[in-house]
């Protein structure tokens, strides 16, 4: 084996610029490597699961909106929930890429200790786990996306966008589902956030019925949350109905959330691990 | 201590490791030579994984001075861990992953070009005899090869020091002595071993100097010969009696030896002249169920200086 360069006693070599390692990419190839061996299975059921959903609800439960109150926000019930479901599907993919994997290579096979001992820093840890989660949610939408237009959902070329914007959405929560996560000892932590938090942000975001629906002291809660802004802006788009400002207000938002999710995400796998 | 004019690999002044109002490492210092196999020996809790992961800068010491291959782990964390080879205590693999795969992803995490982490790779995987299961999954193979595994992926860098933290605790003495086989031979080619272990066999075959630790404490320090001479005797002659409690046969045995020593099961007799001694303990009417006669190993050692058996 080489061993040439593994010499004993050269510890007078000046110090150079710190080294970085492979960075944040060679953390985002771990997670690659780690998919090529089930990326079927999650392809199968990202194109599945909007199909049902979009059939379900958008036919099923749709016809009976549509006959009973004339539609939802002004048009018919599937072309007001494929928007909403497409950014609820963003948030599910991304919640679920950054639960368990992250407890896992924390307290279970450990991969972040193996990636902390070298070069790479808790930043090229998260980032490059969040990179790979992007990539992960970008195909999710990007199939969901091209279902719901196969199915006429998608009125206006502005709908291409939808994609891009439902990612978004669903990073910025990724990002604190990897901060909340990092700092749980066990994974029933995990369940609570994905019936408590998930469940609910899914289900009441202006995803499946307005907003204004909610009692009037709910609502003030759907506004904080991302997913409200996304939804608006997917469904703004696929309708063809672009208002400039509020996508720029509502985008800004949710990039607000992404970057304060990201730093803090950051923060607690530093504590949890640098001890 | 330091002879020759090289400087240390690792150097360590009044290092120290608190969590809370636990102190884990309480000042301690320590120097390893270019080329040495150092060892720090104790029981579970003694510190020596605390002292291993601020070595590896994973962990900030909390006070003292730390030196690792000339830089400071505080400001220079990134640097010295890329030219350390590291095999944790537990198995950090990924186990969906084939062993190959391990050894590639592993290597990027240094930057090493995807070419020459496979070319390397390849040759690891000879070095850790695990060449003919390059392809298969890491999850089911067994735990000797896991650790060998662990050990490849460590030298994937080439590392100045490789940092073993009880590298055979768990495996079956014929994966023990695979791995030591595979340990020696990286010492050969002048790699700096540094590890941690709490079996003494360990340490007498693998290490050049090494220190006792407990409750945080260097105890002694030397090689294994010369701690054996300094703290222990020769010969150790082990008697078990026919009692249920061996404190009560202490007195008979009195004069025989330098020192003696009350295990629950057995007494340990510390002599020079094992036979000898056994001839005037038969003599004075004492009939052990069994006797044996053994030469002094470090456990004898560890047990002198701490009144405690290193593995209970």
């Amino acid at each position: 084996m080489a061993v040439e360069d593994r010499v004993g006693a050269d510890v007078d070599v000046p110090v150079g610029p710190v080294a970085r390692g492979g960075g944040w990419p060679a953390v985002t190839a771990h997670w690659f490597v780690r998919y090529r061996r089930m990326w079927f299975g999650t392809a199968v059921s990202s194109f599945l699961a909007p199909l049902l959903y979009l059939v379900g609800m958008g036919w099923g439960l749709g016809r009976l909106v549509d006959d009973g109150a004339g539609g939802a926000g002004g048009v018919p019930y599937l072309l007001f929930v494929a928007p909403g479901v497409l950014a609820a599907t963003a948030l599910q993919v991304a919640a679920g890429e950054t639960t368990f994997s992250v407890m896992g290579s924390i307290k279970w096979d450990r991969t972040y200790h193996g990636m902390l001992s070298t070069p790479l820093a808790p930043v090229d840890v998260v980032v490059g786990h969040l990179v790979f989660v992007l990539v992960r949610v970008a195909l999710a939408s990007s199939v969901f996306l091209a279902v719901a237009a196969a199915l006429g959902t998608v009125r206006s070329w502005w709908g291409v966008l939808a994609a891009p914007v439902a990612v978004l959405g669903g990073m910025a929560f990724a990002a604190w589902c990897y901060a909340y996560t990092a700092r749980l000892e066990t994974d029933r932590g995990i369940t609570v956030l994905l019936r408590f938090v998930v469940m609910p942000l899914s289900l009441f975001s202006g995803t499946f019925f307005p907003v204004d629906q909610l009692p009037v002291w709910l609502q003030p809660v759907a506004w904080a949350t991302p997913l409200w802004h996304t939804v608006e802006v997917c469904r703004a788009l696929t309708l063809g109905v672009v208002e400039p400002w509020a996508v720029v207000g509502h985008l800004a938002f949710v990039t607000l959330w992404l970057v304060a999710g990201v730093v803090v995400a950051v923060r607690v796998l530093t504590r949890r691990m640098v001890v | 201590m330091t002879a020759g004019a090289a400087a240390p690999m690792i150097r360590a002044r009044g290092l120290v490791k608190e969590f809370g109002s636990f102190t884990a490492v309480d000042g301690i210092d320590v120097d390893v030579m270019p080329g040495e196999a150092f060892g720090f020996l104790g029981p579970n809790g003694a510190g020596k994984s605390s002292t291993m992961r601020m070595i590896g800068c994973v962990s900030p010491p909390t006070a003292g001075e730390l030196t690792v291959l000339g830089m400071d782990p505080r400001t220079h964390g990134a640097a010295i861990r890329a030219r350390l080879g590291v095999v944790p205590q537990r198995d950090t693999l990924d186990e969906e992953l084939t062993v190959e795969e391990n050894i590639w992803v592993y290597g990027r995490y240094f930057g090493i070009p995807r070419a020459e982490v496979r070319r390397r790779a390849a040759e690891l995987l000879d070095f850790a005899q695990l060449a003919d299961r390059a392809g298969s999954v890491v999850e089911p193979l067994s735990g000797g090869m896991k650790r060998r595994l662990t050990i490849a992926r460590g030298l994937v860098n080439s590392p100045s020091i490789l940092l073993l933290d009880e590298p055979t605790t768990g495996l079956d003495p014929q994966a023990r002595h695979v791995l030591w086989d595979r340990l020696f031979r990286l010492k050969r080619e002048g790699v700096t071993l540094v590890l941690t272990t709490h079996y003494m066999d360990e340490a007498e075959q693998l290490c050049d100097r090494l220190v006792v630790m407990d409750h945080g404490r260097i105890v002694a320090e030397g090689s294994p010969r010369s701690l054996i001479a300094e703290h222990s005797t020769r010969e150790v002659l082990e008697l078990r009696l026919d009692t249920l409690d061996h404190a009560e046969h202490v007195g008979a045995v009195e004069g025989v030896a330098e020192r003696v020593e009350v295990l629950p099961d057995r007494l340990l007799l510390y002599v020079d002249d094992g036979e000898r001694a056994q001839s005037e303990v038969v003599r004075r009417g004492v009939e052990p169920v069994s006797a044996l006669v053994r030469r002094s190993t470090l456990e004898d050692v560890f047990l002198h200086l701490t009144g405690r058996t290193l593995v209970d």
